[in-house]
């Protein structure tokens, strides 16, 4: 197997709160291969974001890691001071936010930003800034005349592809992306997750790729996790959690949502709301809302349990072994 | 059939955008004429850019058409809607964050509404029937959800008061715009299944605003799909879905993420999903410039509604042809 280019082992992240640290990230574990995609899908609150923002070392107060290894390339993104940061990101690891009105800056023209970025992570004079500017624009399929456009100029399917554009410049080896679909009408949305694929697919760079809706990613990623209370309560490969879904809340979300083809048909979705984060509750996290619960599954917390490449973390799916 | 209790005939909303020598016309919705007949939910489709909030908009009496005529219950609307009118004719609006007063307690505004439009309750009936009101979209238990602030709801739990906001003034069409777009896809499920209760239990229609045909199906009896402000198609949900036939219809179906559609299902769609122009838009079909079908007839033209079966209307020269 190749080396994983990354490893976040037992992440945690707290937020402070009047009422006592919230964890958001409650020791979430993954490895992803070189070029690997893995989408991340979880409801809002559940700490998907703020997992993705603590493996770019993004955070700020009242939001902190508070354990755990981010290991990329072999160093621990968590023990660098800002410079050696500054070093790594844009160069080896690239975010891609949620909303591109908010991400890029409307009183600069699209290639004043890209040149902006240029300068400040390489020594590129200004004829090779241009020219890979041009060259990263056409790769998401805008004219090169939008060089000289200002964000406004642009439609919302148009500036997520510039931010991906942007995204791209030092040809990354992982791009985190945050929602960037959300605010994009369906054929925009189709033909950006096509041109994502297309591109890690020719240039070989892994995405991290989180989202509410998993619709929008199951024709696309490699590996799916599904996210509750901070933390992954099923990991696999996205065809078969789709298709053969184990932990009773992904079970429920795939039931959640209607469909376009096949028989029209009742649905009902998930009862009820997420745990409070700030006193969570002993046993399994889901185990308010889930129908099958039973009194370990309300007293002792479920592990994430490996086999055969598909993890879950339910009592029901795996029987504890008792002594 | 019934008469309908909403008929909207030829209306038009344009827009003047841009400053004095740059000034042009926006066209959000032009030409557009559909019914609404009583208990029955109707989904307006398309994406941003269609026009489809502009008709919500023009209906509930937010702006004024620019030309056409709505008839609703029989009465053909002014200008401005009366309070009657809007008290029969609410909206549910997209965002569950910004349409209710926060520093108000969620029962002090409902009442409110019961005041202004049921004056025959007294105080105490006030009470009663907001209770009733929150426990019939789910809100449980009614008493102690009304002594809640707003920000001790969640996105869906508000959403859900606002289509007992819109129920308190005994409505026979409620005008839902985009209601589920902003919610975790998991509650959504549940705000689609209040809709259709309050058709099923209410007997009060609903105009469903979404750019999610999966949704739409899912809610709507009737589904009508615009693009750039004229209608495309329209037609029952089951016939458009299992039968489209407007080539922009297609596009929809064919990007519409659906986990359970096959892997091949990845079909060659090259469109980017460009918006429509319709500043000072030209003659011919708007959708012509990204439409695979498009002959100089489409370009010089506009299409006409054709009828395709007693239920199903499409605008389309390359579908009449055939």
């Amino acid at each position: 197997m190749t080396t994983p280019i990354l490893q976040v082992r037992d992440l945690r992240v707290e937020y402070t709160t009047p009422a006592g640290p919230a964890q958001a990230v409650a020791g979430v574990s993954f490895d992803l291969a070189p070029g690997e995609f893995l989408a991340i899908v979880g409801e809002s609150g559940c700490g998907k974001s703020t997992m993705l923002f603590s493996i770019a070392q993004l955070l700020t107060y009242p939001a902190q890691t508070v354990g755990g290894s981010v290991l990329f390339d072999g160093v621990d993104l968590t023990t660098l001071s800002d410079e050696e940061l500054r070093q790594r990101r844009w160069r080896d690891i690239s975010v891609v936010m949620q909303s591109a009105m908010n991400a890029l800056n409307p009183t600069l023209s699209i290639g004043a930003q890209l040149a902006d970025a240029c300068r400040a992570h390489t020594d590129w004079n200004e004829d090779k800034i241009a020219q890979r500017s041009a060259e990263v624009l056409s790769m998401v399929s805008i004219d090169v005349a939008h060089l000289k456009s200002f964000p406004f100029q642009l439609s919302g399917g148009m500036r997520q592809r510039a931010m991906i554009a942007m995204a791209l410049l030092l040809e990354p080896k992982l791009i985190i992306m945050d929602e960037p679909t959300s605010a994009l009408d369906v054929v925009a949305q189709r033909s950006l997750m096509r041109q994502v694929e297309n591109l890690r697919r020719e240039l070989g760079f892994a995405v991290l790729f989180v989202t509410h809706d998993m619709s929008v990613v199951s024709h696309f990623s490699d590996r799916l996790a599904v996210m509750y209370a901070g933390e992954f309560v099923e990991l696999g490969a996205t065809r078969e959690v789709f298709d053969r879904p184990r932990h009773p809340y992904s079970v429920g979300l795939m039931d959640a949502f209607p469909s376009i083809v096949g028989e029209a048909r009742e649905l009902t979705g998930i009862a009820g709301n997420p745990p409070s984060l700030v006193n969570p509750p002993e046993g399994c996290l889901f185990a308010a809302r889930c129908a099958s619960a039973t009194d370990e599954c309300r007293s002792v917390r479920p592990e994430l349990v490996t086999t055969e490449n598909h993890a879950v973390s339910c009592h029901l799916v795996n029987p504890r072994r008792r002594s | 059939m019934s008469d309908p209790i909403l008929s909207v005939e030829n209306l038009s909303r344009h827009f003047r955008v841009g400053g004095f020598r740059s000034a042009g016309t926006l066209h959000a919705t032009d030409d557009v004429s559909f019914e609404v007949s009583a208990s029955e939910i109707v989904a307006l489709v398309g994406e941003s850019g269609s026009g489809k909030s502009t008709i919500a908009r023009v209906l509930a009496g937010l702006y004024p058409p620019t030309s056409g005529s709505i008839v609703f219950e029989g009465q053909r609307q002014g200008k401005q809607a009366s309070r009657k009118v809007r008290g029969r004719m609410p909206m549910v609006f997209q965002d569950p964050f910004g349409s209710i007063n926060p520093v108000l307690r969620v029962g002090h505004s409902l009442e409110r509404s019961l005041k202004l439009h049921r004056p025959e309750l007294d105080k105490a009936g006030r009470e009663r029937e907001a209770v009733t009101l929150v426990e019939k979209v789910g809100l449980l238990p009614g008493a102690e959800v009304l002594r809640r602030y707003p920000h001790e709801l969640s996105g869906g739990q508000r959403q859900r008061l606002g289509f007992a906001q819109a129920l308190a003034s005994r409505p026979s069409l409620i005008l839902a715009d985009e209601p589920v777009s902003m919610l975790d896809v998991s509650i959504r499920i549940g705000l689609l299944n209040v809709m259709r209760s309050l058709r099923d239990d209410e007997h009060v229609s609903l105009l469903y605003i979404t750019h999610d045909l999966a949704s739409a199906r899912y809610v709507a009896d009737r589904m009508i799909v615009l693009y750039a402000g004229r209608i495309v198609e329209e037609g029952t949900t089951e016939e458009v879905i299992s039968n489209p036939s407007h080539p922009y219809t297609r596009l929809l179906m064919a990007t519409a993420p659906d986990p359970r559609l096959p892997l091949s299902h990845e079909t060659d769609v090259e469109d980017l999903g460009e918006p429509p122009k319709v500043i000072n838009p030209g003659p011919g079909c708007r959708f012509a410039p990204r439409c695979p079908l498009a002959s100089d007839e489409c370009r010089s033209s506009t299409p006409a509604m054709v009828q395709l079966s007693p239920t199903k209307r499409v605008a389309c020269f390359a579908v009449k042809g055939s």
